[in-house]
């Protein structure tokens, strides 16, 4: 079973997705430079960068509430990283898998957003107020479609446990390469996570060229930092997580695993393309777009499902 | 000095502070983000806000109006925090030099690190620059 200390700071835990996420974060900006004919920065800016905020002084804005402006960033990193260890320490043990252990997933995906949330509103910062109230809209209309799309693995597996949506592809072979209704659903997971990492064109609630970082604009030096790892962390963990759903899962043994890796690479430079080819749109078109498209595509993916296609 | 400047140096953060140019070096310093000079290559990015910055750029002659400004933007920024005097207004006040509204030149308000003639300087010398801040963090 391995030691739990060890699988949660080394091996599937912090050091293991910080390492990969990072690098994820590398590549999509070297690949954002390209798409704009730049040479783009080396591939381990990222490691770099959050070095540097690690030793930077990190100040605390006079009228911010004290408390409720140091947690969430704590409370960000400690959601990812316990439901990345829930994750890939099915992969590597699928009997420590439990009983809903998807939806202590989704449950734990929630904290960066609730952590951008509660110390954008701590931050005291009017700029910060709009973020949030953005962030808030967006996650409203995210979060459905992306339960919508777990929801029909879950239904095909008829569990809702990580090891058995894995072994049962592992005898059927992948989800979305055989099921047209877990295909639609894993294009809404898609457009449901490429929110949730705030990449373009949802990158609304972080402006930077409207309200300067939005929820964030009050942080900096270490407090930052977790919140870099974080958003760093969840480059790598949101991909791999739709490969686990609907790709064949991350199955443990040396090849496969490896390819794995490379689906989930395969996801992200998707994700990657949809936000170098669009612009930013704005907050009532994200609504919109989330409530009157995506979610009427998770409700025909169900249906299909439920029909057993 | 050791590891931190070494890190530091590798990613910069840059906010830019305009405090009455005449809008040309602002042109310029966007030049420098461009497919031609990109100084990403650098681990350079411009952020929006003063709390993520390392660099302080600053452009313009310093008007009265500004001067409370940049003194609280100075005192926002983290710790490490550089100072770099864009274009010959925040030395000397350039084509606007004796104005009723001139407060002086930057450094009388806060300490400068690089001061980078020109009016504008080119992009290129922007980036010899900020090598030559580069150099003298080491
Ligand atoms: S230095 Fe010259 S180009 Fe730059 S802001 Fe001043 S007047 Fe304009």
């Amino acid at each position: 079973m391995g030691n739990l200390g060890f699988n949660l700071l080394i091996f599937p835990g912090f050091l293991f997705v910080a390492t990969l996420g990072f690098l994820w974060m590398g590549i999509e900006r070297k690949l954002t430079a390209r798409f704009q004919w730049r040479m783009g920065p080396p591939l381990w800016q990222p490691y770099i960068d959050f070095l540097k905020l690690m030793i930077k002084e990190t100040l605390i804005p006079a009228n911010a509430q004290r408390f409720m402006f140091i947690t969430p960033p704590l409370l960000a990193f400690a959601g990812v990283l316990i439901s990345s260890l829930i994750l890939f320490r099915t992969s590597l043990f699928p009997k420590t898998s439990f009983l809903g252990d998807v939806v202590v997933f989704l449950y734990f995906l929630l904290f960066p957003s609730l952590a951008l949330i509660l110390g954008g509103s701590a931050s005291g910062n009017p700029l910060a107020a709009m973020g949030v109230s953005r962030e808030i809209k967006l996650m409203l209309s995210y979060e459905l479609p992306l339960i919508l799309a777990v929801f029909v693995p879950v239904w095909k597996t008829g569990s809702v446990k990580f090891a058995q949506i894995m072994s049962m592809q592992l005898q059927k072979g992948a989800f979305a390469l055989h099921y047209p209704s877990c295909f639609i659903a894993f294009i809404v997971a898609l457009l449901s996570i490429q929110a949730k990492l705030a990449f373009p064109p949802y990158d609304i609630p972080e402006g930077e060229t409207e309200i300067m970082g939005g929820p964030l604009i009050e942080y900096s030096g270490s407090l930052l930092g977790m919140f870099y790892l974080t958003r760093g962390i969840l480059h790598f963990l949101l991909p791999s997580f739709l490969v686990f759903l609907f790709w064949g899962g991350f199955p443990f043994n040396r090849w496969q695993w490896i390819l794995s890796f490379l689906k989930a690479l395969v996801v992200f430079l998707i994700m990657v393309v949809i936000k170098n080819i669009n612009p930013r749109i704005r907050i009532d078109q994200a609504v919109r777009f989330f409530w009157s498209r995506v979610f009427v595509l998770g409700i025909i993916a169900m249906g299909l499902a439920i029909a057993g296609w | 000095m050791g590891w931190r400047e070494k890190i530091l140096k590798r990613s910069l953060w840059v906010y830019h502070l305009a405090t009455g140019p005449c809008n040309n070096c602002d042109i310029e310093i966007l030049d420098l983000l461009t497919p031609r000079h990109d100084v990403e290559r650098f681990g350079i990015k411009l952020v929006g806000s003063v709390r993520h910055a390392d660099v302080l750029l600053v452009t313009g002659i310093v008007n009265r109006k500004c001067v409370p400004r940049v003194l609280r933007i100075y005192e926002q920024m983290p710790a490490p925090k550089l100072v770099i005097a864009v274009g010959a207004c925040p030395m000397g006040g350039c084509v606007f030099k004796g104005s009723y509204n001139q407060a002086g030149p930057l450094d009388k308000i806060i300490p400068v690190d690089l001061y980078i003639p020109g009016c504008p300087p080119k992009p290129e010398a922007i980036i010899a620059g900020i090598a030559k801040l580069l150099e003298k963090l080491k």
